[in-house]
């Protein structure tokens, strides 16, 4: 079965170790934040000059003036700090965020990602998601694999306008983990229930499999 | 105590000399720390021909929602459409110039041009549209790009505190793009929640320094909220 939203959002949190600063994007990533494993601490960087950011607010704890990235009402956590938003991306083009975690319309096996805008239908803008690709030390690109029709977004080379260039590693999709190294998608894990086949079917780009390939252990 | 004052008493006063074809910078991000009141003020005259910058657009009908509703705004400079409809389709339609511009960009290409620095290298960006027809350079192996500064007639900002003299202070994620932009308007004009005396803000907690901010208004506020978000 293909990972629902939450899975995949559980499958990536996996990937955060104690003490990271992480940054989350709007959408799948947004969730990641609900599964961060048992002692693994990690604080929350919002672009829109949060460090610390907590859960969603109790309803009489709501406030105007405290959102997220994503205009969603957020809480401080404990040792939480505000900032502007020249400091907030000081802080991510100079690399000091661990991970971030992003959403994309499509990437390619040469890392390339394509997020921000669909060509005469679609403009979202690229709000922070390009100086996060320029910044972060470690990407793990959150998506789907292929389109409702079955056309692949894992694909050999990016067809829309791109956000950043050579910067993903990890994608993470709801058929399974994937790395992009030496121009190609080397597979990973499969989500459970997933065929390498199926995988390999609605993979445009080159998929390198070697040996067996795991389920993913999300429970 | 100093005799300076900068508190003004109209949206009138706030306004004075904002003409047709101006740049005017709005700080804000979403609908959070934006200056409803001057937005406002702005939509209700005639004045069009807006090169705006800031990194939202509002909604459809609040913040800066309004001024894409009036038509007022020539060329766009932000960083995010988002799920704002109107913005959207005037995008598109070309009907609206728009510049996008990575928000990261954005706030130092705002805080540069109030520092008085006119450019600067940055890879954000690098081998995407946002590239096209700037100056490139590598450095220790590494592509980046030349990104000007930006400078404004006018800038608006909201901040939650002011003393008479202009010294401002921010509350939470409402400070945003406003301290950058505070600083890189010909005029600056603060809207803000409360208004003290001079002297009675403590110099140790000070987020934009008087020097910057040529007007204060105390404005009423709506704080609209886009996603209300609860556990």
């Amino acid at each position: 079965m293909a990972l629902t939203r939450e899975e995949i959002a559980k499958r990536i949190a996996l990937e955060m170790k104690d003490g990271d600063y992480v940054n989350l994007g709007i959408g799948i990533p947004t969730l990641v934040a609900n599964y961060i494993p048992k002692g693994i601490n990690v604080v929350l960087q919002s672009e829109n000059g949060l460090l610390g950011m907590g859960e969603f607010p109790a309803e009489e704890d709501v406030d105007a003036d405290l959102i997220n990235a994503g205009k969603q009402t957020v809480t401080a956590d404990t040792g939480a700090a505000f900032f502007s938003s020249s400091e907030s991306f000081a802080m991510i083009r100079g690399g000091h965020v661990d991970i971030t975690v992003l959403g994309a319309f499509e990437v390619d096996q040469l890392g390339n990602i394509a997020s921000f805008m669909i060509p005469g239908k679609l403009v979202k803008g690229m709000g922070g998601a390009m100086d996060l690709v320029a910044g972060a030390q470690n990407i793990v690109v959150a998506m789907q694999h292929a389109s409702k029709k079955g056309q692949s977004k894992i694909l050999k080379k990016c067809s829309l306008p791109l956000t950043g260039v050579s910067c993903i590693k990890k994608v993470v999709t709801d058929l399974c983990v994937m790395e992009i190294k030496n121009e190609a998608f080397h597979l990973i894990e499969r989500a459970p229930g997933v065929s390498v086949e199926q995988i390999q079917q609605l993979t445009d780009g080159t998929l390198i499999v070697e040996g067996d390939i795991p389920e993913m252990q999300i429970d | 105590m100093s005799e300076i004052n900068k508190v003004i008493k109209s949206y009138d006063d706030a306004i004075a000399g904002l003409q047709s074809n101006m740049t005017i910078m709005v700080g804000g991000f979403g609908l959070c720390g934006i200056p409803e009141g001057l937005i406002k003020k702005v939509s209700e005259t005639d004045i069009k021909g807006i090169t705006c910058i800031s990194n939202n657009a509002g909604v459809d009908d609040f913040g800066l929602g309004l001024w894409l509703k009036s038509r007022q705004i020539k060329t766009m400079i932000a960083s995010y459409v988002g799920e704002n409809a109107l913005f959207e389709k005037l995008f598109l339609s070309g009907e609206m110039e728009v510049i996008l511009t990575p928000q990261g960009t954005l706030a130092e290409q705002i805080r540069a041009g109030g520092a008085g620095i006119p450019g600067f290298y940055t890879a954000t960006g690098y081998g995407t549209p946002v590239a096209e027809g700037k100056e490139t350079k590598e450095f220790d192996g590494r592509m980046y790009l030349l990104e000007k500064g930006l400078k404004a007639d006018f800038s608006f900002v909201k901040a939650w505190k002011a003393d008479t003299m202009g010294n401002l202070i921010y509350r939470k994620t409402a400070m945003n793009f406003n301290p950058m932009i505070a600083t890189a308007g010909k005029i600056t004009i603060a809207e803000v929640e409360e208004i003290v005396p001079a002297g009675e803000l403590d110099p140790d907690y000070i987020h934009t320094p008087g020097i910057y901010v040529n007007k204060v208004i105390k404005g009423t506020f709506e704080k609209r909220i886009e996603q209300k978000t609860t556990k």
